[in-house]
């Protein structure tokens, strides 16, 4: 059993009481909701008669249907449009703010609570959205639940929950060019599984880690849920502090800030914390990686052959197989030179303004090639907004992407963004599951924000790091 | 539905009413392989839409038809049209936290789950229906599998209390979590009136947390003066807060 852990201290802060279940009855610091998962539950209080218990802790926005490309209303897509209805009318009068599009606040759920400063460190936060995890970037104990549970929160702003094994994940050394958060989180899942982490959380730690940026940490704990894991957190700094100076809840207040700093300082992990088990990986070795499967736990650094299923365990082997038949792929092959018909820059993984900055550099000068349609997909309008304030948007037009508004987009088919026939994507979102980008035939390759960049160009899945010289160390 | 009937999905309105869960037992479909994710089970694009109504027929769409032509997937096979064992191998239901997944088994007709291992949040939200989702060795599943190929008609009973799986002449010694099994056994799986008992707990947990801004927990079920659990009773200051907040 750990100890010390901010696990351990954010949980035992937030214990309401412990259940007949032997569960714990866990306080929730702030529930985000969205359009797709919360209309059920706002149907099941209707149907019991009951009311938001703490709306003022409860946040709105829209991501998964939102078109990205017309966004007027009423939309085209009829069923999006009711599940718009929906939220608008479910939220109405309840006290739930609504970062609806209107406002300029809108965007996915994971890039605009840490954005407007709702994430801070030592909260807990719960969303119907497993990808909540990435929320953990910033010490918070965040995790997905499903429509019944948040229907508990909102009657009572609890869930009932049970203590997880905490796991830290050090990454030690100093990564190289080009390499980033998401190669790390990718190498991770490889290494430990995509159940691996079923049953703990990831301390993510280490100096790879705290040299990160807070986009490329959120990036890190967002895939947790990738390897099993529903929370992944990382302790609280300097680089965490920054990012909240600057943000709505605290850019006018600097006494409010440093009284949060405090308790901030309070939540980390103790240096003598105890864990149930620590993995190390060695970050300097860690190279640009392609996934050549459909789960984020296949995934190869560039200059890897494709493994032989037969070189997998028993239980690994059928899966490995149906994956490369499904992928057109060949044990031994590698995915340098995979053709690709469609290069996607978005999702809650890698959407935020940093990840933009990157491929924006590797795009500028440069054009997408003719047979790819490429798209970039800001996280948020607050993250459009930004890069078109430091005209990433036309390096990204000129070169022959499209850019447009915010929203999920083809991170999954629930928009008009989708793959169509058995398209090849170079895709900077989450999960390569068949049919997940909206074509079951359809075929997603998971990479960094500046590999999709370089796959755009080239028309083909491409070492980053040979397709512009890296600059000096 | 050849099995017995378990008790109801529906969730009910009053604590005391929801049933305990003490066993499920009926014929079986087997659903081989691991890491069957939840956009597997139920397909996005069936999630546009504001209730859960009518996803039966969409689970596994993609698996099960190919063209508009149904393929050979165990949902589609005459044999297993009345099962409501479900048997799956390692890491089912992973990925998305989508609660559409085990809605749209419910809605076909499953009952329990048996399987090497489940993905946390998909346990979770089978849990808040009523489905019990039991592990037992790769070797036991494997087994089972087979046998309900061979024999469809196979009765299998999961009893929760003594944690097995039986069928024929075979008892599996299953596992299912401790927290799941005493809320199955003691009907608190659904855990809203639960959770709700606990109001003035919940609201001094909150008061107690430095991050918590006053106006967000004041008038709440549980705060002093207004402990009826009715936040409109006697909660000026909270719909005060409510309006000036828009």
């Amino acid at each position: 059993m750990s100890s010390g852990t901010l696990y351990d201290k954010v949980w035992d802060r937030h214990t309401v009481t412990e259940l007949p279940t032997g569960q714990t009855q866990l306080f929730v610091g702030l529930h985000l909701i969205h359009e797709v998962t919360s209309p059920q539950a706002f149907g099941m209080l209707a149907e019991r008669d009951i009311e938001v218990a703490y709306p003022e802790l409860t946040h709105a926005t829209v991501d998964h249907i939102v078109p990205t490309a017309d966004q007027s209303r009423p939309y085209a897509d009829d069923a999006a449009e009711e599940m718009m209805a929906e939220l608008e009318a479910n939220v109405a009068g309840t006290g739930i703010e609504f970062d609806h599009p209107d406002t300029g606040d809108q965007g996915i759920v994971h890039v605009i609570g840490p954005e407007q400063g709702l994430t801070q460190p030592g909260t807990t936060i719960v969303c119907g959205d497993s990808h909540t995890s990435t929320h953990g970037a910033f010490g918070a104990l965040a995790f997905g639940i499903g429509t019944s549970q948040i229907r508990d929160v909102f009657a009572t702003q609890t869930v009932a929950m049970e203590k997880q094994n905490v796991r830290r994940v050090e990454v030690t050394g100093e990564l190289g060019p080009y390499v980033g958060a998401k190669d790390v989180i990718l190498t991770i899942i490889r290494r430990l599984g995509t159940d691996g982490g079923v049953g703990h959380v990831y301390e993510y730690g280490g100096e790879a880690i705290e040299a990160l940026d807070m986009e490329g940490r959120m990036s890190i704990c967002n895939m947790s849920v990738e390897g099993g894991a529903r929370a992944g957190y990382i302790n609280p700094d300097a680089t965490t502090y920054e990012w909240l100076r600057e943000t709505d809840a605290f850019r006018d207040d600097p006494e409010k800030f440093e009284r949060h700093k405090a308790y901030w300082e309070e939540i980390r992990s103790e240096e003598n914390a105890e864990y149930d088990d620590v993995v190390e990986i060695d970050g300097s070795e860690i190279e640009p990686v392609v996934t050549w499967g459909t789960t984020p736990g296949q995934g190869i650094g560039i200059s890897e052959p494709i493994p032989d299923p037969e070189d997998f365990p028993e239980s690994d082997r059928e899966v490995a197989r149906r994956a490369q038949e499904h992928m057109d792929v060949s044990p031994g092959d590698r995915m340098e030179g995979y053709g690709i018909d469609v290069a996607f820059l978005g999702s809650c993984t890698n959407a935020r303004l940093a990840d933009l900055r990157a491929a924006a550099e590797v795009i500028e000068g440069r054009e997408v090639h003719p047979d790819v349609r490429a798209l970039v997909v800001p996280g948020s309008q607050r993250v459009k907004e930004a890069a078109e304030h430091e005209g990433l948007d036309r390096v990204f037009t000129e070169a022959g992407f499209e850019w447009r508004g915010a929203g999920c987009s083809m991170c999954l088919g629930m928009n008009e963004d989708q793959l169509r026939g058995d398209e090849r994507c170079a895709s900077s979102s989450n999960r390569n599951f068949v049919g997940r980008q909206g074509s079951k035939e359809g075929r997603t390759v998971l990479m960094s924000p500046v590999m999709v960049a370089a796959a755009a160009i080239e028309g083909e899945v491409t070492d980053v790091r040979t397709l512009r010289e890296v600059a000096p160390a | 539905m050849s099995g017995e009937p378990m008790s109801g999905s529906e969730p009910d309105a009053d604590t005391e009413g929801v049933p305990t869960v003490e066993a499920a037992s009926g014929t079986g479909v087997p659903i081989r392989g691991n890491d069957i994710d939840t956009d597997q089970i139920i397909p996005a694009r069936y999630l546009k839409a504001i209730t859960f109504d009518g996803l039966g027929e969409y689970a596994f769409y993609d698996q099960r038809f190919q063209d508009g032509e149904p393929t050979d997937h165990p949902f589609n096979e005459e044999r297993y049209q009345d099962a409501s064992i479900l048997v799956v191998n390692a890491n089912f239901g992973c990925g998305s936290s989508r609660e559409h997944a085990p809605q749209a088994l419910d809605r076909w007709g499953i009952d329990a789950i048996v399987g090497e291992s489940f993905a946390e949040i998909f346990a979770g939200n089978c849990l808040a229906l009523g489905i019990p989702t039991v592990t037992a060795p790769v070797q036991d599943i494997n087994q089972l599998q087979d046998h309900v190929a061979e024999y469809p008609d196979t009765e299998i009973t999961v009893d929760i209390a003594s944690e097995t799986v039986s069928y024929g002449e075979r008892v599996v010694e299953g596992t299912v979590d401790t927290a799941q099994r005493t809320a199955l056994l003691e009907g608190v799986w659904d855990t809203t009136e639960l959770l709700k008992s606990n109001r003035k707990a919940i609201f001094e947990t909150a008061q107690s947390l430095p991050y918590i801004e006053d106006s967000a927990i004041e008038g709440a079920p549980g705060a002093p003066g207004g402990d009826s659990g009715d936040r409109n009773a006697g909660t000026e200051a909270a719909d005060t807060t409510d309006a000036s907040g828009d």
